[in-house]
């Protein structure tokens, strides 16, 4: 016998189920008088520096059938590449950036829709800059543990091309699936990224 | 001799354990086989990405959020057994998580939740919500007022029932910790009997999930009790590593 190490197991995830809503954003499904409002779904304020973007898409089973129960969050630096939360050392992020946002998908259609602002450069552990990227999570009934991958940007060729992340992807042709083409909606710039959970154009999930 | 400063935890997190976890694709919990990716996970340490995180401050609570036996309720409290669930998230090497965000939600006791895609017999409470949310303290507590939600049938197999539970949604200190999961009650013979729990491999991590009745937090005459503690995951120590800076 040795000396125990008294370390605890992270709680075993379990699925979000078909119901995440009532406990997430409750008064998306009518529940209106418990929160004023859903946590997340406010949209990012108009003081925000940085361009302006949409982000959009929807969820892909093995099938091919569009998911509509399910929940995204995302997570992202400021226009300067700071992150506004805790654990940023480097400095103070924009005041009026939120980087945290959370939107179930529409009941009917599936889509997904974040009005955010495109994030600068955060660097790698070894101190290369990564290129710009949102932190997706994706929780949904049939999923037993949350699913996390990452948005790059289809016009950041060139960061993209030296970012870490991608650069670890043995499959090259893999790497599209996390790659948002830049199209534009009344506009404004908008990204679709759309996630394939299976088949053949899987995305990348990430153990990070 | 004077030594290195002592270890600051701000470093990557532990590695997730995935053999612990229920694997993606569990083929007696049917909707997970086309819901699982069949890739193996790109795997790369930590970056700021995953090290930081949104901060939930206590100000956006309101009085009764933390209690769902009322903070639905017009006509009087909601139905069913009441219970007072109470815990501590800590980190895997047993610190307290201050700041966690908890978010729970739950079917009424008649096992039906709140819901329009819900299509169980058992009658609504008009009293009952069924989703409450806490901040932990400094300690890595928090507590919540409800009643005990009852079983439900599921269309899984044709005849599946869920044992009573209760969802949690936790967000820790960073994008790395950022976890779902459910709480079970003790002594509930159904537990091993549902597809979502037996996706979990080891009965020893699944009894890290089942809340135990915890009779010195009862309130005499008023309200029985549960304690449930939720692990995150661990961070490493930055004693002897170069952390860079501001590039
Ligand atoms: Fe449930």
């Amino acid at each position: 016998m040795v000396q125990s190490l008294n370390r605890l197991k992270e709680s075993p995830s379990q699925t979000a189920g078909p119901y995440v809503h009532i406990g997430t954003t409750p008064n998306f499904i009518g529940i209106n008088s418990v929160y004023p409002d859903d946590l997340g779904l406010r949209p990012c304020p108009a003081e925000a520096k940085g361009e302006r973007i949409i982000i959009t898409g929807q969820i892909f089973d093995g099938s091919g059938a569009v998911l509509r129960d399910a929940l995204v969050e995302i997570w992202q630096a400021d226009a300067a590449g700071l992150y506004p939360g805790r654990g940023e050392y480097r400095g103070a992020a924009d005041p009026n950036f939120p980087g945290w946002f959370r939107q179930p998908v529409d009941g009917v259609t599936g889509v997904y829709r974040f009005e955010t602002i495109k994030p600068g450069q955060v660097p790698y552990v070894d101190g290369r800059k990564m290129a710009p990227h949102v932190t997706f999570w994706i929780v949904a009934r049939g999923i037993n543990i949350g699913l996390q991958t990452r948005l790059y940007f289809g016009d950041e060729q060139a960061s993209n091309e030296t970012d870490p992340l991608l650069a670890r992807v043995e499959l090259k042709t893999r790497v599209a699936t996390l790659i948002a083409e830049r199209g534009e909606e009344n506009g404004v710039p908008c990204y679709k990224f759309d996630i394939h959970l299976q088949g053949d154009k899987e995305t990348i999930f990430l153990d990070i | 001799m004077r030594n290195a400063p002592a270890p600051n935890h701000n470093g990557g997190f532990y590695q997730r354990d995935r053999a612990w976890h229920p694997p993606a694709f569990t083929p007696n919990y049917k909707t997970s086989v086309l819901r699982s990716p069949k890739h193996a996970l790109l795997s790369l340490n930590n970056t700021l990405s995953e090290m930081t995180g949104p901060v939930f401050g206590h100000a956006m609570l309101g009085e009764l959020d933390n209690d769902l036996i009322r903070n639905y309720a017009t006509t009087g409290d909601a139905i069913g057994p009441r219970i007072i669930v109470h815990g501590r998230v800590l980190d895997e090497d047993g610190r307290p998580v201050p700041g966690a965000l908890l978010e729970y939600w739950q079917a009424n006791a008649g096992g039906r939740y709140r819901h329009k895609k819900e299509s169980y017999l058992a009658a609504i409470d008009p009293n009952f919500g069924g989703c409450g949310r806490s901040i932990t303290d400094e300690e890595g507590r928090y507590w919540f007022r409800t009643i005990k939600p009852g079983a439900y049938p599921w269309p899984n197999g044709v005849n599946d029932w869920r044992p009573a539970h209760i969802h949690f949604s936790i967000f820790g200190h960073a994008f790395a910790q950022r976890l779902i999961t459910q709480m079970y009650f003790e002594g509930d013979p159904m537990i091993w009997q549902c597809p979502i729990v037996m996706g979990i491999p080891s009965k020893e991590a699944v009894e890290t999930l089942i809340a135990a009745l915890d009779r010195e937090a009862t309130i005499p005459m008023d309200t029985l009790a549960y304690k449930f503690d939720i692990v995150l995951r661990g961070r490493r120590s930055t004693m002897f590593e170069n952390r860079m800076e501001g590039n």
